[in-house]
């Protein structure tokens, strides 16, 4: 087995009726990582999360895990761990018994159990819980157990479903964080679903950038970001300027934090525009700035010089090399 | 304001008094039994007599297997229903109306046709095949409020996620009706039994037509011989039916208490 070959996807299709929502995914990745698939609602994402869990059987090809082709096996064969963005905790079990279910259905002892719960409690910041029920908790602490019922019984690739989706924006940076230490700390192969760019920059190894059922581009999230290889990548994954064409020819963009209002070393033109507007983001500010009728934005710090005002003929510095020729 | 309460109050009087009253007066003549005072003695007659406490033994098993079979059939099938086929819902739906619109009459002469004595299943050939009839024909009787109290249960849980929660971590489909399934909607199951039994404690076509000794076919004999056991007995069966309806009622308390917060 190659280095990247853990969890194998080969021309993975799957249709509703007539209606194809995944579209021939192929894609390969080593042990350990942790990969987001990364895309716009009602893009597949979901689908083919649940397709390696085994709860939607591929129209066709196949999954293979650690060189097992498990792509007809049912969901309780596959030794895969799942949190769902709805905690899904089996209400009628304390903290400690929903954690220790798959210990339990695995056989293992009320001893050995009872140990491995108490670990995986410490692990997740919530030690001494085993007799809580999860009505009597937050849904950020919810949202840990789930993450702790999942991986007690050592699978082998943890699934994950929008699991900070339903949470206060607050919990959701910090469970993120929590979630990648601890996967970090166990090196257990992930799968993460997001919409969200930010959350699945902020976490992954790997993202995989979907779009209608395809991929658009995979990579670390320096490459997806610096190196976007679709329009789409570049629109989806962060902020961009569409650069006006009459100057730069059709299609060109660049990020606005590569927009600046002084020269620096690397910077080899620039562009002549008035301020649209002022935004104030604490220690940033956000310049609009009209040049020959295209918006550029721009993202400066709130240093001491007073910020320029509406009105302001401005001169914008950029380096070509920052410039993205948008293609297909 | 005023009005509109003083009217309501009016119908809710009449309304309960067309239920009291006869409540009321059939209490007063079942302790009339001794001439002259109030007494006791029309009930101490009815718990003393073997016959009540044989038909009332007998009943009160055959409601118990009732309830069990209705369980055992009516959770799996709503719990596969709603999972995999929930375009059969409709359907299920018309199908556990049917023994509302069915008379019992004729469910038990279907029964006693298709399964007499010189038939293929002579379930009626004898005593314990009668009881086995009896049992799935309370079931059938029961299945409108059976399915519908489930039913509700189930749809207070979010069942697939559970099932897939279950299923990944390797339960099998047993393992996760039995651990997770039954436990959520318990006080739904347990409604649905005490409406079973208190069906099938004064029930008396079926019973009386497949010549069982149940508690109904006693009460309407007691009822055509007696004169003040009958009233005592209405009020014991009034106590057992509401008894259980209280139970379902305290239940209630109880339901899974639901986990979805976002902090
Ligand atoms: N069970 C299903 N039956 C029919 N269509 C479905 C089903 N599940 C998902 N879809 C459709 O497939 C598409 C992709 O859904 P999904 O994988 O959930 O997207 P995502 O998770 O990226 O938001 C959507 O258009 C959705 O409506
Ligand atoms: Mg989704």
């Amino acid at each position: 087995m190659t280095e990247d070959q853990f969890l194998r996807v080969d021309a993975l299709t799957k249709s509703f009726g007539t209606n194809q929502v995944v579209k021939g995914v192929s894609f390969g990745f080593g042990k350990g990582e942790f990969i987001s698939l990364l895309g716009p609602s009602g893009c597949g994402k979901t689908t083919i999360l649940r397709m390696i869990a085994g709860f939607e059987t591929p129209t066709t090809g196949t999954i293979r895990v650690a060189g097992e082709d498990i792509t007809h096996l049912r969901p309780n064969q596959r030794k895969l761990g799942m949190v769902f963005q709805a905690y899904a905790l089996f209400p009628n079990l304390t903290v400690g018994d929903n954690i220790g279910f798959g210990l339990k259905v695995a056989g293992m002892g009320r001893e050995e159990r009872r140990a491995r719960v108490e670990e995986m409690l410490r692990l997740i910041g919530l030690p001494g819980f085993e007799k809580r029920y999860p009505y009597e908790m937050s849904g950020g602490q919810q949202q840990r157990v789930a993450l702790a019922r999942a991986i007690a019984p050592k699978p082998r690739l943890l699934l994950l479903d929008e699991p900070l989706s339903a949470l206060d924006a607050k919990i959701r940076v910090s469970l993120r964080g929590e979630i990648r230490a601890i996967q970090q700390d166990l090196g257990i192969t992930t799968v993460f679903v997001t919409h969200d760019q930010e959350e699945a920059m902020s976490i992954s190894d790997r993202i995989v950038v979907m779009n209608a059922g395809h991929i658009e581009q995979m990579g670390s999230a320096h490459e997806i970001y610096n190196r976007p290889q679709t329009r789409f990548v570049a629109t989806f994954v962060g902020q961009l300027n569409t650069l006006p064409a009459a100057t730069f020819g059709p299609d060109r963009a660049i990020r606005p934090e590569l927009v600046s209002l002084a020269p620096r070393p690397e910077t080899d033109m620039t562009l002549t525009g008035t301020v649209a507007d002022v935004g104030f983001l604490g220690s940033v500010l956000r310049l609009r700035v009209d040049v020959e009728g295209a918006p550029i934005s721009i993202d400066t710090f709130n240093g001491h010089a007073p910020p320029p005002q509406r009105g302001d003929t401005v001169t914008l510095h950029l380096a070509r090399k920052d410039v993205l020729a948008l293609g297909a | 304001m005023k009005q509109s309460k003083f009217w309501a109050w009016v119908i809710f009087g009449l309304g309960a008094a067309y239920f009291i009253v006869p409540l009321v007066a059939t209490f007063e003549f079942s302790l009339k039994m001794r001439r002259g005072h109030y007494s006791f003695d029309s009930y101490a007659s009815v718990f003393s007599d073997p016959a009540f406490q044989a038909t009332f033994g007998y009943s009160t098993l055959v409601g118990l297997f009732a309830i069990l079979v209705g369980v055992l059939i009516v959770v799996p099938a709503v719990y596969f229903v709603r999972l995999r086929l929930p375009h059969l819902r409709p359907l299920m739906e018309f199908v556990t109306l049917l023994p509302l619109i069915i008379p019992a009459i004729v469910l038990v002469y279907g029964y006693i046709r298709l399964y007499n004595s010189s038939s293929l299943l002579p379930f009626t050939g004898s005593a314990l095949g009668t009881d086995i009839l009896l049992v799935f024909g309370y079931v059938t009787l029961a299945l409108p409020y059976m399915y519908r109290a489930v039913d509700t249960g189930m749809r207070t849980i979010d069942i697939k996620t559970l099932t897939e929660a279950a299923q990944i971590m390797g339960a099998s489909t047993a393992t996760i009706i039995a651990r997770i399934i039954l436990p959520n909607i318990l006080v739904a199951v347990l409604s649905g039994a005490f409406l079973t039994f208190a069906i099938v404690i004064g029930e008396f076509t079926i019973a009386s037509l497949l010549n069982r000794p149940a508690f109904g076919p006693y009460l309407q004999n007691v009822g055509a011989n007696r004169a003040y056991e009958p009233s005592a007995l209405a009020i014991i069966s009034f106590i057992i039916t509401w008894g259980a309806m209280g139970m379902i009622n305290v239940l209630g308390r109880f339901a899974p208490r639901t986990s979805a917060r976002t902090d």
